[in-house]
C-alpha cells in the first residue's frame, strides 16, 4: 500500500518532523523535442522496415534458385560484365596504392626499422586490407551503381512487369546472375589486384628506395600466411554478395521516374560503401583474434 | 471469364478501387475506360497478379489470382498477353529477342519453331524484316506494335491491353485498332481495353466500361454507352468538361509505384 507510507509515519527518535514531499508535476516537453523525437523514430521504424524488406526479398531470391533454367544462362554475361569490365580499374587501383604503400614504409621505417619489413608491410596490407577494401568501394561504385541504374530503369519503364506478365521470376531473371556473378567474381578481381599491388609495391621498392630484390623478397616472405590471402579473397565475396544484393534490392524497388533511380543508385553507392567497412571489422573480429 | 468481385485497392490514403465489379465474358473485347488516373491500369494489373487486392478478388477462368502460389500463377501468365502502355520492350535485346522472350521460356519449342512463331507475330503487326534491329531504333508506334507481337507470339487466351493508343497520332492509332481487331481475329481471344480515346473504344469494343471513382459508373453495349442517359459517361465520351467528375478523379502519385495516366496523355 505505497500511498498509505507517509514520511511522517517513519519513526523517529525526536519531535516528529513532517516530511511531505513536494509537489511534483510534469512538466511539458520542451515543444521542439516532439518533431525531433517523431524524426528520429520515423528513421529508426524506416530502418527496421528497410532490413525486414530486404530479408523478404533475400527469401524470394533463395526460393527462385530451383529456377535454374532462367538463371543458369544469364550469370556468364554478368560475370564478364560485372567482373571482367571492372579489372581495369581494380588494377589502376592496386598499382598507384603498392606505390604508395612502399614508400609510406619507407618513409616511416628510415633509421628505425630494418628496410627489408618494407616487403612485409607491403604484402601484408595489400592482400589482407587494401587491395579487398579499396577494390571493394570502387566496385560499389562501378558495379552497384551500374545495377540499381539498370534495374531501376527496367523498373519505371515496366520492363520488370513485362518480364512477370511473360511468365519470367524477375529473382531468376535478374537478381541471382547477379549476386552470383558478384560473389565469385569479386575474388578474381581482387586476386588480381593484390597482384598488381605487390608488383608495383617491389617496382618502387627496388628502384625507388634502397630495398634490394632479395630484402623485399625476404620481408614478404617473412610473416606470410596462407591464410593471408583465404582472409582477402573470403571478404573479397562477401563484397561482392552485398554490393549486388544492395543494389538489385533498391534498383527493383525504385519509384518516380528519374528521380527515383537517381536516389536508388545513390543509395546503393552509399549503403554498399557502408556495408563493406561493416564487413572488413566483422571479419577482422571474427577472424583474426589471436587464439 | 475474367470476373472483378467487388475490388478494393488503395495507395496510402488514396482509395483507388472501391467496388470494382465487371465480368468480362469469354471472347468478348470489354474496353474500360475513365478519366486519367482512376484507377484502371491498376485494375488490369491484378488480372496478371502485378498487384494484390486489399479486399475482393479477380478470377480468371474461376482460379482466384491473389490466392494461386507462384507455379500456378506462371501458368496463368503464360495464357495471358499483356501490352504495355509505353511497350515495355527490353532495351538491351533485338526486336526479334523481344519477340521470342516469352517463347523461350518454354520447353516444348525448338529454336527453328520460336523463329517461325516471331515472325509470323512480326508479320501480324506488318514488322517483317525488323528483327534485327534495336527498340531504339523504333518510333512509338512501332515500338507499340512490336509490345503487341511480344504479346501474342506465346498465343494467349486473353490480351490485356493497357492505353494502346496513348500518345499515338491518328492514323497509327487506327493501325494499332485494327491490329487489336486482327488479333482477335486470328487468335480468337478474350481482351481488356484501357483507353481515353473514344474512337478507339468505339471501333474495338463489343462493350465498353466506365470506371468513375474507383466501380464501373455504367456498363454496356457500344450502342448502349452512345445513346446513354448518364450525365457523368455522357459528359466523358463526348469530351465535355464537367468540373465535378474531373475533380473526383483521383490521381495517383508516382511515388506509389502508379503511373500518373494524365501525364502521358
Amino acid at each position: 500500500m505505497l500511498a498509505a507510507v507517509r514520511f511522517s509515519d517513519r519513526p523517529t527518535a525526536g519531535p516528529s518532523v513532517r516530511l511531505v514531499p513536494p509537489p511534483y508535476r510534469l512538466t511539458a516537453f520542451p515543444p521542439y523535442l516532439g518533431p525531433v523525437l517523431a524524426v528520429i523514430g520515423r528513421q529508426a521504424v524506416g530502418t527496421v522496415a528497410g532490413f525486414g524488406l530486404l530479408g523478404h526479398f533475400l527469401a524470394d531470391t533463395v526460393r527462385a534458385v530451383p529456377d535454374l533454367r532462367t538463371w543458369g544462362r544469364m550469370v556468364v554475361q554478368q560475370m564478364r560484365r560485372l567482373g571482367v569490365d571492372s579489372l581495369p580499374i581494380a588494377l589502376f587501383i592496386s598499382a598507384f596504392t603498392g606505390i604508395v604503400l612502399a614508400l609510406l614504409a619507407s618513409y616511416v621505417f628510415t633509421g628505425a626499422v630494418p628496410m627489408y619489413l618494407v616487403g612485409t608491410l607491403v604484402g601484408k596490407t595489400i592482400i589482407m586490407e587494401l587491395g579487398p577494401v579499396l577494390t571493394g568501394l570502387a566496385l560499389a561504385g562501378r558495379v552497384g551503381a551500374n545495377i540499381a541504374a539498370e534495374l531501376g530503369t527496367m523498373r519505371v519503364t515496366e520492363q520488370v512487369d513485362a518480364l512477370e506478365t511473360l511468365a519470367y521470376n524477375p529473382h531468376a531473371y535478374l537478381v541471382i546472375p547477379r549476386v552470383l556473378a558478384g560473389t565469385v567474381m569479386f575474388p578474381v578481381i581482387v586476386a588480381f589486384a593484390m597482384a598488381m599491388g605487390l608488383f608495383t609495391g617491389w617496382l618502387s621498392a627496388t628502384t625507388l628506395l634502397p630495398v634490394t630484390n632479395a630484402e623485399f623478397m625476404r620481408g614478404l616472405r617473412l610473416f606470410y600466411d596462407p591464410f593471408d590471402i583465404q582472409f582477402g579473397l573470403i571478404k573479397s565475396a562477401s563484397f561482392g554478395f552485398v554490393i549486388t544484393l544492395i543494389g538489385c534490392f533498391l534498383g527493383l524497388a525504385t519509384r518516380g521516374g528519374a528521380e527515383g533511380v537517381g536516389s536508388a543508385t545513390t543509395r546503393t553507392v552509399v549503403y554498399s560503401a557502408e556495408m563493406i567497412l561493416v564487413l572488413d571489422a566483422f571479419w577482422a573480429v571474427t577472424l583474426l583474434r589471436h587464439p | 471469364m475474367i470476373l472483378f468481385e467487388d475490388l478494393h485497392k488503395a495507395f496510402g490514403p488514396k482509395r483507388v478501387l472501391d467496388g470494382f465489379t465487371l465480368a468480362v465474358r469469354d471472347g468478348e473485347t470489354m474496353v474500360v475506360i475513365g478519366y486519367s488516373g482512376t484507377g484502371k491500369s491498376v485494375a488490369i494489373k491484378h488480372v496478371v497478379g502485378l498487384l494484390e487486392p486489399d479486399a475482393g478478388r479477380v478470377a480468371v477462368d474461376g482460379q482466384v489470382v491473389s490466392e494461386l502460389d507462384r507455379a500456378q500463377l506462371t501458368g496463368l501468365r503464360s495464357r495471358i498477353g499483356f501490352v504495355f502502355q509505353f511497350a515495355a520492350l527490353f532495351d538491351s535485346m533485338t526486336i526479334f529477342d523481344n519477340v521470342a522472350f516469352g517463347l523461350r521460356r518454354r520447353r516444348d519449342l525448338a529454336e527453328s519453331e520460336i523463329e517461325d512463331r516471331v515472325r509470323e507475330a512480326l508479320a501480324l503487326v506488318d514488322l517483317a524484316g525488323t528483327e534485327a534491329g534495336m527498340p531504339s531504333e523504333l518510333s512509338g508506334g512501332m515500338r507499340k506494335r512490336v509490345g503487341l507481337a511480344r504479346a501474342i507470339a506465346v498465343r494467349p487466351t486473353y490480351m490485356l491491353y493497357d492505353e494502346p493508343t496513348t500518345g499515338l497520332d491518328p492514323v497509327t492509332s487506327a493501325v494499332i485498332d485494327e491490329l487489336m481487331i486482327r488479333t482477335r481475329e486470328a487468335l480468337g481471344v478474350t481482351s481488356i481495353v484501357i483507353t481515353h480515346d473514344m474512337r478507339s473504344a468505339y471501333s474495338v469494343g463489343d462493350r465498353i466500361a466506365m470506371l468513375y471513382q474507383g466501380r464501373i459508373r455504367q456498363v454496356g453495349t457500344v450502342a448502349e454507352i452512345r445513346d446513354t442517359a448518364d450525365p457523368v459517361v455522357k459528359s466523358f465520351i463526348e469530351g465535355r468538361p464537367d468540373r465535378s467528375a474531373s475533380e473526383a478523379a483521383t490521381t495517383l502519385s508516382a511515388e506509389e509505384g502508379i503511373a500518373v495516366e494524365g501525364a502521358q496523355g
